[in-house]
């Protein structure tokens, strides 16, 4: 067994921020990850990090911009939080030596950005995600923090109360992916789960194939709720035959998007008549899908982006990385012709449900990062929201985990505030296939000590291990390829209620197959079939949440479009849809979205860019 | 173990030997292997046949090593045959053979997309990043082998501790004594002198430079050039001033650092991110020369 103050489980940039954080506050501090730091997924974020940093510029701009483009579905004293903060964090960044772009008079770049009323986006090049998580790996080896890296967290070790709010987490267990030792890692002060995002669920990625969404259905399992889950970005820049990503930032620098008609269509089509190319994401993918849709695609699959305009110059010096990308993932020359792309799974603005601290329902447990919802995003997350949340909030669950007093959060967590049931009936049975679970069911334990907990929780998970590596049975790559094939035909940019039917039969169907799975490496050195049939579970189980959350909202609300209901409803939407797992009974519930800033209230306006 | 074995003409599938006194346990996974391993031969047979009807197939010829798997603990090359389609990596082909005829073939990879430097390796005689390798620029059959001069862990997982310690061995992080006044206010750097870094700043950590390198294969203690490029990094940043930048060469000047370097371009050459990391390493000499002039 190990033992820390504050465990950290995953080390991207939320994680990174966490662990320095939370050392800096005085706790002894340790990360667990499934790859080496450096591996981490926010490694491939291109555009950029949103700062007010100009005296032209305002934090409270930039909260409303994020506010609007949440379709009014972030909480507010998140979003202001995350405003607010973003600009010392980036600076912080600086002065650990990240290497920014530069203005002429030596001071860190900004450029424009899709949603943003001002040029707020910092960026180094179009890899500001790789130059990000580096520096911040340098400081964690600077500060000697422990990191186990290569250990897989297969479950977290929570107390079994009924109520979940009552549930304490005294850790997590890991396998360690090298040698096959199942352990327990004792965290006295707290677990942060910064695992990032869950892409795998679909089959056209711009996430990493380690982006099983593991923490989430690992907090899930063990009673807290996941929060807006059926709010999926479709980044409308990726390429065709990969799903690899093309940066906002080429549209921010001038990028222009045609149809196979040489129709600058988000104009010529009215999508976006002001900002054209720079509305927000949700808006530009459904936009390109409805030209290729009526036709206007380019083998009938994809729509252009030119960035040749923009000059051989200023392209090498604002988006090298975009010409590497394009040439060796589709072939295309940036610099020649233009590139094909399409609409592809980007990021989750939901997650595992927190309030601006990083806190859980379940007492000790935190998340930060992609994993989590606090909720900034809403309905739809803007391009370079992303990283300053990684800092923001990694630095915020860090120091509250460490013990340092960050007064009363204003978001409830779990059923403490308001709160209602769902109406709706589902047709097909979700949750766990046969036998239900006990209490907690993965995360429970009938132990109330602390150590006891966690060693009923290894237990388990070195029983699991030991049935998946005896028995034999079938390969879980089909069961996840079905997963991310369905999910990607009916769960998409587009969704009506047959499709979304018929996807929740499909997963029923998955889960059942999954009951016979087995994995047929024998090996404890490196086995890599044993992991990835544990992360499929974690596909399934998110999977189901997020199609249930889309099937029962009946209205279309940023990355959430429904065909039998094409409008926003304030009046009986503007809520967070929530599923708590209900130890393998998922239940579905909602609760009010909180639009009251510190000294302004956002008032829910039409959208429109 | 070193990777460089004699190339194996014996394709056969694992040969699984009974071991004495088995519990039920034991015999249950044998007889699962034994049938797992008859499956797989099943299906490569079928994918062969095909193979031989339709050109549009790509053979792949990949290492395999476990040091606890009976039948794998003598490295061998297993064949398998993937149907090719446009613009197929090696890594497309390597997870295609994973997830169609054995799940054990073991590799590491995660973003797909040339920034995580997980999946360096020995591709037709070169260090490659198997995501952008395309199939289509090389000769079959593919030959597919973990990172040469690297302990083999298990298939074409290698054992990245010494990259990672000699990477940490050169203070890889930023240092300066004078930030300037103001929590908001951040330091200053030219265009030109981020310019200079930039190229530097683009390292992955893959470690295909490392498995290159025929000095560092010889000297266990040289920094490599990944490490030496990490420590140009931060020594040619304007931003870390003269007096940090004198404690960077001391460090690169050591017994094993950038003396060492012979210049044979073989880390510039594999470098996936196209780093020039034999002229960083020429820079760095010079520069260590001058700094020596200055106190002559």
């Amino acid at each position: 067994m190990y033992e820390h103050d504050v465990i950290v489980v995953g080390a991207g940039g939320a994680g990174l921020r966490a662990a320095i954080a939370a050392q800096e506050a005085g706790a002894d501090v340790a990360m667990v990850s499934k790859l080496h730091p450096v591996r981490s997924h926010t490694g491939a974020a291109e555009g950029g990090i949103n700062a007010a940093l100009r005296d032209a510029d305002s934090w409270e701009d930039h909260a409303y911009d994020t506010m609007k483009g949440s379709d009014y579905l972030g909480d507010a004293p998140a979003v202001e939080a995350l405003c607010r903060e973003s600009p010392e964090e980036v600076i912080r960044l600086e002065h650990w030596g990240m290497p920014f772009s530069r203005e002429d008079d030596g001071r860190v770049s900004q450029r424009p950005f899709g949603g943003l009323s001002f040029p707020r986006t910092t960026y180094a090049g179009a890899e500001t995600g790789h130059q990000m998580l580096h520096t911040m790996y340098e400081q964690v080896v600077k500060r000697g923090i422990t990191v186990y890296d290569e250990w897989h967290v297969m479950d977290l070790a929570v107390t079994d109360e009924d109520d979940p709010a009552d549930r304490t987490c005294h850790g997590v267990v890991g396998y360690d992916i090298q040698t096959g030792e199942v352990s327990g890692f004792r965290a006295t002060d707290g677990v942060i789960l910064a695992t990032g995002g869950m892409g795998q669920v679909f089959d056209h990625t711009t996430n990493a194939v380690a982006n099983t969404g593991d923490g989430v259905a690992m907090a899930y399992r063990a009673g807290v709720p996941m929060e807006d889950m059926e709010f999926i970005q479709f980044h409308p820049t990726t390429l065709p035959s990969t799903g690899v990503l093309i940066s906002e930032g080429v549209r921010g620098e001038g990028g222009i998007l045609y149809n196979s008609e040489g129709e600058r269509f988000m104009f010529e089509h009215g999508y976006a008549n002001n900002d054209g190319e720079l509305a927000s994401r949700d808006v530009v993918s459904r936009a390109e899908l409805t030209e290729v849709n009526e036709g206007r695609g380019i083998e009938d699959e994809y729509v252009h982006l030119d960035m040749r305009h923009l000059g051989e110059e200023r392209i090498l010096d604002r988006l090298e990385n975009i010409l590497h990308l394009a040439e060796d993932f589709e072939g295309a020359d940036g610099l020649t012709e233009p590139m094909p792309v399409k609409p592809g799974q980007h990021y989750a603005m939901g997650g595992i449900e927190t309030n601006e601290h990083g806190e859980t329902v379940i007492d000790g447990l935190y998340a930060a990062g992609e994993c989590a919802c606090a909720s900034v995003h809403g309905a739809n997350r803007l391009g370079g929201n992303a990283l300053p949340e990684l800092i923001v909030f990694g630095k915020r669950a860090g120091r509250h985990a460490a013990g340092e007093d960050m007064g009363e959060a204003e978001i409830e967590t779990g059923r403490s505030g308001e709160w209602e049931p769902a109406d709706y009936e589902f047709e097909v049975e979700v949750g766990e296939t046969g036998g239900r679970g006990p209490a907690a069911a993965d995360g429970g334990a009938v132990a109330t000590d602390a150590d006891g907990v966690l060693a009923a929780a290894v237990d388990r998970a070195q029983e699991r291990v030991e049935t998946l590596l005896a028995r034999s049975g079938r390969n879980h790559a089909e069961i996840r390829s079905k997963v991310q094939k369905t999910m990607t035909a009916n769960v998409n940019v587009f969704r009506e209620e047959p499709g979304l039917k018929e996807t929740l039969g499909d997963l029923r169907e998955a889960r059942e197959e999954y009951q016979d799975v087995a994995v047929s490496d024998p090996s404890r050195t490196f086995n890599t079939d044993l992991i990835h049939t544990m992360e499929t579970r974690n596909i399934l189980d998110i999977a189901e949440a997020l199609t249930m959350g889309a099937l029962a909202r009946r209205e279309f609300r940023g990355a959430h479009w429904r065909k039998e209901n094409q409008i926003r409803d304030d009046e009986n939407w503007l809520k967070h849809t929530l599923v708590s797992w209900n130890d393998g009974e998922p239940e579905l519930w909602y609760k009010p979205v909180i639009l009251e800033g510190e000294n302004k209230e956002y008032e829910p306006k039409n959208r429109s860019y | 173990m070193s990777t460089q074995i004699p190339q194996q003409t014996d394709e056969s599938s694992e040969t699984e030997t009974e071991p004495e006194a088995a519990s039920k346990g034991e015999e249950r996974r044998a007889e699962k292997r034994r049938r797992a391993a008859e499956e797989r031969e099943r299906r490569q047979a079928e994918e062969a046949e095909k193979a031989a009807a339709d050109e549009e197939t790509v053979e792949l010829k990949v290492f395999r090593y476990d040091p606890e798997i009976e039948g794998k603990q003598e490295p061998r090359f297993d064949t398998f045959h993937v149907p090719f389609t446009k613009g197929m990596t090696v890594l497309d082909a390597l997870m295609y053979s994973r997830d169609t005829y054995d799940s054990s073939l073991t590799f590491r990879h995660s973003c797909r997309q040339a920034v995580c430097g997980s999946d360096a390796m020995f591709v037709n005689g070169g260090q490659k990043l198997a995501c952008k390798t395309q199939i289509a620029d090389l000769e079959q059959p593919v030959r597919v082998e973990p990172l040469p001069h690297a302990d083999v862990r298990k298939d074409l997982v290698v054992d990245m501790e010494h990259f990672y310690e000699q990477m940490e061995a050169v203070e890889p992080y930023f240092q300066t004594n004078e930030y300037p006044d103001g929590e908001l206010e951040e330091q200053r750097q030219t265009r030109e002198n981020r310019e200079k870094v930039k190229m530097s700043t683009r390292c992955i950590w893959c470690s295909a430079c490392m498995s290159s390198c025929n000095i560092a294969a010889g000297d266990n203690d040289y920094l490599g050039p990944a490490a030496i490029n990490k420590a140009y990094r931060f020594a040619m940043d304007e931003r870390e001033g003269e007096e940090i930048k004198q404690k960077r060469l001391e460090i690169i000047e050591q017994e094993h650092g950038v003396w060492r370097c012979q210049t044979q371009f073989s880390c510039t050459e594999v470098c996936p991110k196209d780093i020039p990391l034999t002229e960083h390493i020429q820079e760095l000499k010079r520069e260590a020369v001058k700094n020596n002039l200055k106190f002559w």
